[in-house]
């Protein structure tokens, strides 16, 4: 008994708000929803068709691309929302649809490796740098004061002239 | 007849490269001049002969030798005589030969101008030119020959495609050619392979005598990296030059309203270009301080691989992209020669490691070196990005089996926020001093572009307010121009002071004082200017599309565009061309006609969409026809690409910079690193003064 109240309780709220979701669609007009090309090419942008290599779906004038872009306009009239539309199109078509490679799994590796260089660099320029200072420690003369180097820029300064 | 004068030429060159590759090594290891001068001598003759194969293939292009199965691919009788003879490069056959030529001219003018000196290097200098020299005309010959004749075999559906007569068959001589890809008649598309060739090749130089440096353990001294210090700028600005054409190309032709798109072609461009700009920072170091050599050696050594690795991809298609038009059988022989040239400088670097002892001293974390060190790390760490994102796909595919993409969204992420710091480190490092920086001093040298620049992110705060990231950015720009502006107002009027010059000649003398530190200041400010446009496009473009009838407008960003009608004719070259005339308004106020078009070209079946573009210093208003129902309605794509402008500008200030750069002080020689303050060595300051 328990458990079945557990089931219908979803169930209920989910016909609830599929009544406000129309609620919210009607009063915005009469209309069903048209979605604009700019709304289609929203969610084209973050597709790839398997057919066109390295071309994103919003700027690709394949066939299939067109029907593709088709497609995402119905289901944007029927209410889906874009990551639904996303998740379908990956469902069907696998990973490689997805502009931006997913972070789960295998594929997180491709976000997770740079990353993980850019900070290992970071602490190799810290090392060489820390044992180039060692170095220096030991066999140090005079320091370089400034206005010593004041004066060597005279000096060049005369050189150049000098050279003239 | 003249074909075979061609093919003949190219077999010869292929003997005497062959020959100068083992000549000059064993005249190098035995201490046997005349081996050595021998394979200069044929060294120089492969030039020539692979300048005769050219010209012949230019020669067959121009006359519509349709016997050959190059020049009926990418020659057509529609074609102008300039696009004849560019349609060199339109290919694979054609470019790979191109891509030979320019490395044994290449090869060719440094034996000419550095005969005399490094003469030990030059041995080993031929042996590392020529070799892979001697590896790009095999492939020509061997492989992607562009002297193929087509056949008819009778009896056979098909042609053939082969050097020599096969049995049985008749040449096969069609009255037209398929004709250069549509897509390529651009002149971006016709600078673009001769420019990036030349700045893959370019690198064979400087890469040849570290090689050298390395096997006569002459690596020590960096000798080297002066000889070569004109060639590797020359390379540099090449490849740059190559970049910049690609995306404006792709800005023009593609037909997206983008210049940029992350594409393996593109990254294979740019890896050798990043790690290229490393080394070319990194050998400062070397000649200044004398340190980073053995930086210098891995730089160079990875600049050279990804050059050819980019070669690899763009000829082979190994990564397929809408680049790359062509498969062959070339794959395996670029992939073992790639294998081959990086493990054997790697063994070779590595065996001679102790030799690259560096002197180094360093009183604080806040000085020159640091910052040239962080410079080196930031590039490798965004190449690497480049590099893994480019060849994930094919991991992923290998590993699991799942086929996935790499899109832009990754590299904007994984490089934007390095390339963020690189721009940072651009404006601070030159003012730092070398060995150490007193804060105090550098607060003084900085505050006024600090404070300039937060006036400039506050405004455009103000009026950009959905943008928060793209305020950090053009503070940054901004903080980075003024302090290079600053660079050259101080230098102004210094000599202002001494010399009492007026403000113009004090620049020009300036500049012509010291070519290398202000020609680097102009490079820099190129850069900046195509950080402005970058950042133009990462957060001010905006986009629309919609289909409208004759009369009605489409409206963004206080634009409205009118359509007005469309029209149709044909072209002289073969193309069928469709054009909307529409009108441009801001608010009521009419600015001007825009007349996008899409052409047809009837015999490869292919279409261009040619956009219309109102260009202006802050934006460019771009419109694309990309459909229309008869005599109806038509559909439009509009972008407003906010500050692009600034992309081709910046790239123009950076080829100006760098023929600064490049540019030899008449009489100055020795003074250029003698008595430059940075040049002044510790050690040395106590003597003088």
């Amino acid at each position: 008994m328990r458990n079945v109240k557990r089931k219908l309780i979803p169930v209920l709220l989910a016909i609830i708000a599929s009544f406000l979701a129309v609620a919210v669609v009607n009063a915005q007009g009469s209309q069903p929803y048209t979605p604009t090309d700019d709304d289609v090419n929203r969610v084209a942008k973050q597709l790839y068709c398997p057919v066109c290599p390295n071309t994103p779906l919003d700027v690709c004038e394949t066939k299939a691309c067109q029907d593709w872009r088709a497609q995402i306009r119905d289901e944007l009239s029927q209410g889906w929302t874009d990551q639904q539309i996303l998740d379908y199109f990956v469902s069907q078509y696998g990973e490689r649809v997805l502009a931006e490679p997913q972070r789960q799994g295998f594929t997180s590796l491709v976000w997770f490796l740079p990353l993980t260089v850019a900070l290992i660099g970071l602490g190799v320029v810290y090392e060489i740098l820390k044992s180039w200072r060692k170095q220096k420690t030991t066999t140090l003369s005079a320091p370089l004061s400034p206005e010593i180097s004041k004066e060597m820029l005279e000096k060049i300064e005369r050189e150049i002239r000098e050279m003239d | 007849m003249i074909v075979d004068i061609g093919l003949i030429a190219l077999t010869i060159a292929f003997a005497f490269s062959l020959y100068a590759t083992f000549t000059s090594v064993y005249g190098g290891w035995r201490g046997r001049p005349a081996w050595v001068e021998s394979a200069r001598n044929a060294s120089l003759l492969v030039f020539l002969l692979l300048t005769v194969s050219v010209i012949t293939v230019v020669y067959s292009l121009y006359t519509f030798d349709f016997s050959l199965a190059y020049v009926y691919d990418v020659s057509s009788r529609s074609m102008s005589p300039f696009l004849r003879v560019t349609a060199l490069w339109g290919g694979q056959q054609g470019s790979v030969l191109f891509w030979a030529w320019l490395m044994a001219a290449f090869v060719g003018a440094v034996l000419v101008r550095k005969w005399e000196r490094d003469r030990e290097l030059m041995p080993y200098v031929i042996f590392v030119s020529m070799l892979t020299t001697t590896f790009f005309v095999g492939v020509v010959l061997f492989i992607t020959n562009p002297f193929t004749r087509l056949w008819h075999v009778s009896g056979a559906d098909e042609l053939i495609q082969a050097i020599f007569q096969p049995a049985n068959s008749m040449l096969y001589l069609a009255e037209d050619g398929n004709g250069l890809n549509p897509l390529l008649r651009h002149f971006g598309m016709i600078g673009h392979p001769p420019t990036t060739y030349l700045g893959f090749t370019g690198f064979v130089i400087p890469f040849a005598f570290a090689i050298a440096a390395l096997i006569t353990g002459k690596s020590r001294g960096d000798e080297w990296i002066r000889t070569t210090r004109r060639w590797t700028l020359v390379a540099w600005i090449f490849l740059s030059i190559g970049l910049i054409l690609g995306g404006r190309w792709a800005y023009d032709v593609l037909g997206w309203g983008g210049f940029w798109g992350w594409d393996p072609i593109e990254n294979a461009m740019l890896m050798p270009w990043l790690t290229g700009t490393a080394f070319l920072h990194s050998v400062m170091m070397t000649e200044k301080r004398g340190m980073m050599k053995k930086w210098n050696m891995v730089l160079i050594i990875l600049t050279y691989s990804l050059s050819l690795f980019g070669t690899f991809i763009t000829r082979t298609g190994v990564i397929s992209s809408v680049h790359a038009f062509s498969k062959s059988a070339l794959g395996p022989a670029f992939f073992a020669f790639i294998g081959f040239t990086f493990i054997g400088s790697v063994s070779l670097l590595y065996l001679r490691w102790d030799t690259l002892k560096s002197e180094h001293s360093l009183e604080s974390f806040i000085s020159r070196e640091s910052a040239y060190v962080l410079q080196n790390m930031l590039f490798l760490a965004i190449t690497f990005a480049v590099f893994w994102g480019t060849v994930f796909p094919l991991i992923s595919e290998l590993v699991t089996g799942t086929k996935i993409t790499v899109g832009p969204p990754y590299f904007k992420s994984a490089t934007g926020p390095l390339f963020l710091i690189l721009v940072f480190l651009m404006g601070i490092a030159p003012l730092l001093a070398w060995r150490k920086q007193a804060v105090r001093a550098l607060g003084k040298a900085i505050w006024i572009p600090f404070v300039f620049s937060l006036g400039i992110a506050a405004i455009a705060g103000y009026l950009h307010r959905m943008h928060p990231a793209s305020i950090f950015g053009l503070w940054l720009v901004a903080f980075v121009l003024s302090s290079i502006l600053a660079e050259f107002w101080k230098g102004i009027q210094a000599r202002h002071a001494t010399r009492g010059e007026n403000p113009l000649t004090a620049l020009m003398h300036l500049i012509s004082r010291n070519h290398r530190r202000y020609g680097g200041y102009i490079i820099h400010l190129g850069v900046i200017l195509i950080a402005l446009g970058v950042i133009g496009d990462a957060y001010y473009k905006q986009e629309t599309q919609g289909t409208v009838l004759a009369g009605e407008s489409l409206s963004i960003g206080g634009y409205r565009l009118q359509f007005e009608g469309l029209r149709g004719y044909n072209g002289s070259d073969g193309r069928e061309i469709v054009e909307a005339v529409t009108t441009l308004y801001q608010g009521n106020q009419l600015i001007r006609q825009i007349i996008p078009r899409r052409d047809y070209f009837t015999v490869q079946q292919q279409n261009a969409t040619v956009p219309g573009v109102y260009s202006t210093p802050g934006m460019d208003f771009y419109v694309l026809l990309i459909g229309w129902d008869q005599g109806k309605s038509a559909s439009f794509k509009i972008y407003i690409n906010s500050l692009i402008n600034w992309i081709w500008i910046g790239g123009l200030v950076m080829i100006f910079g760098t023929i600064i750069a490049a540019w030899s002080n008449p009489g100055q020689r020795e003074a250029t690193y003698v008595l430059k303050p940075e040049a002044v060595t510790p050690h040395l300051l106590p003597q003088e003064s």
